[in-house]
């Protein structure tokens, strides 16, 4: 099963790039730097599915006690905060010749690095508990303050930013995309889910073993 | 028709990190016993409590208390329990009685002034009532964690080294409640170290070696003597 | 009823500890002190360019005690070895959540206002007509910092490098609060009515239920050996 979904993250990534640099058009102002965005966009919606994963398998775990659902939500947030991560990099290379800067602290990439610490915090927390059951409790309970604390985060952020404040001229994309890029868009996030969903299963697959090993 | 045992332990495994701390233990103490648990440190007496007290989810088998397991029925469990354990519970920066107040409200039970009282004579620190418990030996602390369960009338007594740091007339008063407790239909499981005139309160013994049993004897019949030869024994075995 | 004379119980303990032993409060007064020349010196003696950043470092010293006070909410029953005992009690766990809150809330409460007072004396701040306004802000703010902070702190209580933990868990889980309190003092300072900054209050109102009522409903697992 693992596997399979292993071959079919293979293909989907080959669709993606063939899609975001064969298909895609050639941005005007750009040039070809703005293909990065078919990395970088999906990345961050494949984060935030883990971490949706990741949250709802807590709950499940603190609800039913069955350590398969830990597992998973460990290997869920893990892998969503590498996405993140992936999302943050790209961005930065995406911006620095695009627009002369690796970083800025708008709306869209505060809040991005701000979910990006919380996740970076839970997996510091779950290295730090050698217990495996209280570390999957405690993980749990973390995991679900962080995921519930996305949308103040990405309001409070966005509030900060925009009111009594022009708008960003930093933010990618425009609001009416072309169908083609937008299907570019779509298919890279299937990909990119892929590869995600076959990392988690890996990922889980090693949690189990290592406990296995212990028990 | 036979009465489930006040505690049962069937196959306990707990394991922390690497480390099985206990391998398959059984061990079943019915009202009106005492069991005194023996074994070299490390040799997961304390471990063994823990979960009995429900503090500790085991990684294998299964403890109950008065029927309720310890971990899927663990507030019917600790109703039922009264623990002293080597820390004694106590807050350095507040005074006897007001621990036993503090102690009693998380219990759910009323603060008695004069209920209190009592309690505090019975251990002999009804002169030390206001004094601030940083100022009480190690000796002071436990009976005040004894007092505290003169209070809370528990059916199960677990207790990890009681006699530690009491003096004769401490340990006189702890024997004589210990087979009171007994007598009314409590349960006791205590873990110690000494071989003295303290086991005498014990019916039987659990010898606990390298997070097994290796040894389960009623105690009738044994002088100390005996008891250190058969640790000796038993616990060399392994070492 | 029991849960909220446990919660009171709890609360109680801890007052009374920490009155006594004075060890929290003082430390963390002369901290604020110690923040309010730190900032003075860091930031120069330009008076335009303090002022402006006056909401920021208000929050900061807020926020900076806070997290010093907060991490140590569970201290006093670590260093006693009470810890299990108050598993061992019977009933919701979550009463003890709310009497630690409770009590963490008044310690904060004393600081933040001798903090307030500092900075009008230092600063030369006039507070005037934002006070009331601004004591709304700080209290919503001060509940959702002790609110995540207490269960924090439980978390941290029993795990290897809890110093370090701690604030590297609470900071980024804090930025909307930080966010909304330092633009809405702001606001206020400036002396724009409440309205205003309705939608800042309430994203702290909104965040303040959310981290309570996570709090009230985990605890119980953080609590359990």
């Amino acid at each position: 099963m693992t596997t399979l979904l292993g071959w079919l993250a293979g293909l989907g990534l080959v669709a993606g790039l063939v899609m975001g640099f064969g298909v895609a058009p050639r941005e005007v102002t750009q040039g070809n730097v703005q293909r990065i965005m078919y990395l970088h966009v999906p990345a961050v919606w494949v984060a935030y599915l883990a971490f949706t994963v990741g949250s709802a398998a807590s709950i499940a775990y603190l609800a039913g006690r069955r350590a398969g659902a830990d597992r998973l939500a460990h290997a869920a947030c893990e892998v969503g905060t590498v996405f993140l991560g992936v999302n943050i990099a790209t961005g930065a290379i995406w911006g620095k010749p695009t627009w002369g800067t690796w970083w800025t602290w708008d709306a869209r990439l505060t809040s991005v690095a701000v979910v990006f610490v919380m996740f970076l915090a839970y997996l510091l927390l779950r290295g730090a508990i050698e217990d495996r059951e209280r570390g999957a409790r405690y993980g749990a309970v973390l995991s679900i303050v962080a995921a519930l604390n996305i949308p103040l985060v990405h309001f409070s952020v966005y509030w900060w930013r925009t009111l009594h404040q022009p708008p960003s001229l930093l933010k990618p994309g425009s609001s009416t995309m072309p169908r083609v890029i937008l299907t570019a868009l779509l298919v890279n996030f299937a990909a990119q889910a892929l590869l995600g969903a076959y990392f988690v299963a890996r990922r889980a697959r090693l949690l189990a073993a290592e406990e296995e090993a212990l028990a | 028709m036979v009465a489930v045992p006040l505690i049962r332990v069937v196959g306990l495994v707990r394991v922390f990190g690497a480390q099985r701390v206990l391998d398959g233990v059984d061990l079943d103490v019915g009202a009106g016993e005492a069991v005194a648990l023996l074994g070299p440190n490390g040799a997961g007496k304390t471990t063994l409590l823990k979960i009995v007290a429900t503090l500790l989810r085991p990684t294998r088998g299964t403890a109950t208390v008065g029927g309720h397991d310890c971990v899927r029925q663990a507030e019917a469990a600790r109703a039922l329990l009264g623990v002293v354990a080597h820390g004694a519970h106590v807050y350095e920066d507040l005074t006897a009685r007001e621990n036993l107040v503090f102690w009693l409200r998380m219990g759910g039970h009323a603060a008695d002034r004069d209920a209190l009282a009592g309690a505090l004579a019975d251990v002999d620190l009804e002169r030390h009532a206001d004094a601030r418990v940083r100022t009480f030996s190690a000796g002071m602390r436990r009976r005040l964690a004894l007092a505290r369960l003169t209070l809370t009338q528990p059916r199960v007594l677990l207790l990890d080294e009681p006699f530690a740091g009491l003096d004769q007339r401490a340990r006189k008063w702890l024997e004589g409640r210990l087979e009171t407790f007994k007598a009314g239909g409590g349960a006791v499981l205590m873990a110690t170290h000494s071989f003295g005139r303290e086991l005498g309160v014990a019916d039987r013994l659990a010898i606990l070696t390298g997070g097994r049993m290796a040894l389960d004897t009623p105690r009738a019949g044994l002088d100390p003597q005996d008891v250190q030869r058969l640790y000796v024994a038993h616990t060399e075995e392994v070492s | 009823m029991t849960y909220a004379r446990r919660a009171l119980a709890v609360a109680w303990k801890d007052l009374v500890v920490e009155r006594r032993s004075k060890e929290t409060l003082n430390a963390l007064l002369f901290f604020s002190l110690a923040l309010l020349f730190v900032f003075q010196f860091a930031l120069g003696p330009d008076r335009e360019r303090l002022a402006a950043v006056l909401p920021g470092l208000l929050w900061l010293a807020f926020i900076l005690s806070g997290v010093l006070g907060l991490g140590r909410a569970f201290l006093v029953e670590r260093e006693n070895d009470c810890w299990e005992a108050l598993l061992l009690t019977p009933g919701d766990k979550s009463a003890i959540y709310l009497g630690k809150l409770a009590g963490s809330l008044v310690l904060m409460a004393v600081v933040e206002t001798l903090v307030l007072a500092l900075f009008v004396l230092f600063f030369n701040v006039d507070l005037g007509p934002a006070l009331p306004g601004l004591a709304l802000v700080i209290g919503l703010g001060t509940v959702g910092i002790a609110a995540v902070g207490t269960l924090f702190a439980a978390m941290t209580a029993q795990v290897r490098a809890r110093e370090l933990l701690f604030p590297v868990l609470l900071l980024p889980v804090l930025v909307p609060v930080l966010l909304g309190t330092v633009k809405a003092t702001e606001a206020l300072l400036l002396r724009e009515p409440l309205a205003a900054v309705a939608h800042w209050l309430k994203l702290l109102v909104a965040a303040d239920v959310i981290y309570l009522a996570i709090g009230l409903l985990t605890f119980d697992f953080i609590l359990e050996g």
